[in-house]
């Protein structure tokens, strides 16, 4: 008990008198731990751990998909009653599909990549002892390890998981009796997204609430790494859009266990005319995807800020255009939220609707580009060092442009009467965010690996890791493309039923190895990880000459970051390779005053005496320097 | 002045800034329940179709009142009145449970008068959504100006006891300003 009232107080503690140490126990450290560096790495190990059962799912379903005609004596004795005779059960495939996107969207890139870096750098980069409510952020990881539980839980009872695809439309997720998978399975996916949603919001709401109120001295919101603005963004964009998920979600929990007809109208299951009257299932799309598109961009946007931060590191230059860079991820967040209809566009929507919904789609491309051509220049005449976590966050650029591109194919209402539901649609959103996103994730995790656990991963095997993957994704997501416009529709079962589909055949083949390509090389990711935290060689403060906060605080964890005072901040986080200065970087903690010989006039904006100073240490010095 | 001292030491300020960014969730929570409303009867051209119980007026009104003794409350506890606080505080949490019951009591006279919740006409049923979920957020209330009320019988120092009054009473005037909201939608949607 008297830990936890010191952990509450944290500051107080702190700041009053260290020598003064509380006992923590095993469990108080590693379990139920209230400090948030340990938080982010719980996070990113069972993110990490998803993220590999998900991955595995999804290569039994590619299996499927290269050789449907074909019994896998293996699979029968792995799956049981899942693949009868060796084959999958259609049934099984749905739901391996379904909990593979599941575990994707929101268990991976959302809890795994918000929950680890938002926890481990917003306090670290804005100089907090911890985040606002360290009980909260506690409790927001046991409610989302929670949500893990149920969900695979549901891969053994006997019905099997949820089947209805991630974005659960009713009729199937209302009516029990849809399909094998709407029976239990859908329960627990239910409650387990509950938990879910109660997790990310407990994170969410300390995120905004840390960063708006505890950073330390000098760190306005102009000082602020770009990593620090999109995690607080995307914290943002998650606290208002979650909400409407559950509004979308208790609806449906009435349609399905208690006879309402929210959602339902006119249903005929098993030849049995059902009682259901005058729903409408377009009212759940609605508030699905009112926060199913801000969840696409919770998802992308931290690994913006992630690979924005890296890219400036390993370029030796500040970030191009600070301030656009910003304000385009306030575009997007502001955005985001009038877009949704576009997953809607063949509900047979209003078609003037459908047009508004179509230009601001569009519109949404302008800060997305901006944020592009940004990154381009920040790598432009810089002296870049490819770093494993560069070539992540260079592999998340192109990537979000190739992915990009074809939103804005999708994003026209009349060519996406052809394109919903089709492969290409998979190949846009694969491509954009599983790998876009997993890219600026794993960018970040080889960048603060050092941060996390006091030791440097190794690099020989991180490119071999980034080429098997950046090589493998884009020849597994590219050719769908193709497919899809020509009208291969997604979450079939097997294509060689379909005389129409049959000559995809050999693409699918192609694909589904070089997906078994691509996951061995996370094997090789897992093994360099696993390895590195116990035998990796042991880093310096700064490994990589970075200007952030996070790298003046101790290498080993304690929980209140910096021994006494927390340091105090004098400038942007972006100055490296300034004219004139001693060396490539200068701490956001080093004063104006130490580094006189690489001022500007513009680093002086708000501050006339340091102006003047400026231009009388200026005319004194510039004389002497010609006479050299 | 010394209670806001005290207040940064104990890192109360976003504590209670927390609670701010809940209420906007909160907030977005009601509003994609009556966003789903009129969605629903956009598209059908279904309507309530009956004029409300009078109850839900009266408990509109308990409601607001319960908003203004929590007010005398917490002007009570600035200025060091711990009796009256509790006194206030006490019928703040009574003239609640009084709302709670009321609006459940309005439950049964909308079933006497033919309209379910299981209902074809689902405009109807969320009548029922609305206020069930509007109660949950009640109980919360509840539980949280009790724990307050609870904590001013402790001798705890002047300025957790106020924040302890800022932080319930926050949620407590905004679950009042929901009610009042729900209110009035469903009374411009009743035909
Ligand atoms: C350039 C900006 C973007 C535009 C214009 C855009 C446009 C679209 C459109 C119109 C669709 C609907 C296609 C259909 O179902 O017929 C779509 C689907 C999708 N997009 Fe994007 N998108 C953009 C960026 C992104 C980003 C950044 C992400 C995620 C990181 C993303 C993730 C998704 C997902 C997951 C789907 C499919 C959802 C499903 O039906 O299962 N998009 N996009
Ligand atoms: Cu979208």
């Amino acid at each position: 008990m008297s830990t936890v009232a010191v952990h509450d107080h944290g500051v107080v503690h702190h700041e009053e008198g260290h020598g003064h140490h509380h006992k923590e126990t095993f469990i108080s450290k590693y379990i139920f731990s209230m400090d948030h560096k340990m938080i982010a790495k719980q996070f990113l190990i069972t993110g990490i751990t998803m993220a590999f059962i998900a991955m595995t799912l999804s290569i039994l379903f590619r299996i499927q998909l290269a050789y449907p005609d074909k019994s896998f004596p293996l699979m029968e004795t792995l799956l049981g009653r899942f693949a009868p005779g060796g084959r999958l059960d259609p049934n099984f495939y749905l739901s391996l599909v379904t909990i593979h996107g599941t575990i994707m969207v929101f268990f991976v890139l959302t809890a795994g990549l918000s929950g680890t870096f938002s926890n481990l750098l917003i306090p670290l980069q804005v100089g907090a002892r911890d985040m606002a409510s360290p009980f909260m952020n506690m409790l927001s990881y046991w409610f989302f390890f929670l949500a893990c539980v149920i969900m695979l839980s549901s891969f053994f009872i006997q019905k099997g998981p949820a089947s209805g695809g991630w974005t659960v439309y009713p009729p199937l997720s209302a009516l029990p009796k849809a399909m094998p998978g709407s029976e239990g399975g859908m329960t627990l996916w239910l409650i387990s997204m509950i938990c879910f949603v109660a997790s990310s919001l407990m994170g969410g709401i300390n995120y905004v609430s840390t960063v708006l109120n505890m950073r330390t001295k000098g760190m306005d919101l102009w000082k602020m790494p770009l990593t620090v603005w999109a995690f607080f963004l995307t914290a943002v964009l998650g606290v208002l859009s979650f909400p409407v998920l559950v509004a979308g979600v208790v609806l449906l929990i009435f349609d399905r266990s208690m006879g309402t007809s929210f959602y339902l109208s006119d249903i005929v299951l098993n030849g049995k005319v059902m009682p259901f009257e005058g729903g409408s299932p377009i009212l759940f799309e609605h508030l699905f995807w009112f926060l199913g598109h801000p969840e696409v961009y919770i998802v992308i946007m931290p690994a913006m800020g992630i690979s924005s931060e890296i890219m400036s590191v390993n370029s030796r230059k500040p970030i191009f255009g600070y301030h656009a860079m910003v304000y385009s991820l306030i575009g997007i967040t502001v955005l985001s939220f009038i877009v949704w209809g576009h997953h809607m566009f063949v509900t047979g929507m209003n078609p003037f609707l459908g047009g508004v919904f179509m230009i601001t789609t569009l519109i949404i491309a302008v800060p997305s580009a901006v944020k592009t051509f940004n990154w381009l220049a920040t790598l432009w005449r810089g002296n870049i060092r490819f770093k494993p976590a560069m070539l992540f966050a260079i592999g998340m650029v192109s990537f979000f442009i190739s992915g990009g591109l074809t939103g804005i194919f999708l994003g026209n209402a009349a060519l996406d009467i052809n394109l919903h539901d089709t492969y290409f649609v998979v190949a846009h959103f694969h491509l954009v965010m599983g790998s876009a996103a997993i890219f600026g994730m794993l960018a970040g995790v080889y960048h603060w690996f050092p941060k996390m656990f006091g030791r440097l991963m190794d690099e020989k095997l991180g490119y071999l890791h980034f080429w098997l993957t950046f090589i493998g994704a884009y020849l597994v997501f590219f050719p769908m493309h193709f497919m899809g416009l020509d009208g291969v529709p997604r979450r079939y079962y097997a294509f060689t039923e379909f005389e129409s589909m049959k000559r995809w055949l050999s693409v699918n083949v192609f694909i589904t190895w070089a997906a078994i390509m691509s996951g061995m090389a996370q094997v090789a990711f897992l093994y360099n990880f696993v390895t590195s935290i116990f035998w990796g060689k042991k880093t310096t403060q700064n490994p990589w000459q970075a200007n952030t906060l996070e790298w003046t605080a101790p290498v080993e964890h304690f929980h209140g970051n910096w021994h006494g005072e927390i340091p105090t901040v004098y400038r942007w986080p972006y100055d490296y390779s300034k004219p004139g200065a001693e060396e490539d970087f200068i701490l956001q903690t080093t004063p104006l005053s130490e580094t006189m010989s690489s001022n500007l006039p513009s680093d002086f904006e708000d501050n006339p005496v340091g102006l003047e100073a400026h231009s009388k240490w200026v005319t004194a010095n510039r004389p002497n320097e010609e006479v050299k | 002045m010394m209670a806001q001292l005290q207040e940064d030491k104990l890192n109360l300020a976003p504590k209670k800034f927390n609670m701010w960014i809940f209420i906007f969730t909160s907030f977005m929570f009601f509003a994609a329940l009556t966003s789903g409303f009129i969605v629903y009867t956009g598209g059908k051209a279904h309507a309530i179709n009956i004029i409300l119980p009078q109850a839900f007026l009266y408990n509109t009104i308990v409601i607001a009142l319960s908003s203004i003794t929590f007010f005398i409350a917490s002007r009570a506890a600035k200025s060091l009145e711990i009796g009256k606080q509790r006194l206030f505080l006490w019928i703040t949490l009574f003239l609640g449970t009084l709302f709670f019951v009321g609006q459940i009591y309005a439950w049964g006279i909308l079933i006497k008068m033919g309209v379910y919740f299981i209902n074809p006409n689902a405009s109807q049923s969320f009548i029922y959504v609305f206020t069930a979920m509007h109660l949950i957020h009640i109980l919360a209330g509840l539980l949280l100006l009790s724990n307050t009320l609870y904590k001013s019988y402790r001798s705890i120092p002047q300025a957790k006891n106020l924040f302890n009054m800022q932080f319930s009473g926050i949620f407590w005037h905004f679950v009042d300003i929901i009610w009042i909201y729900l209110y009035v939608f469903l009374l411009l949607n009743q035909y």
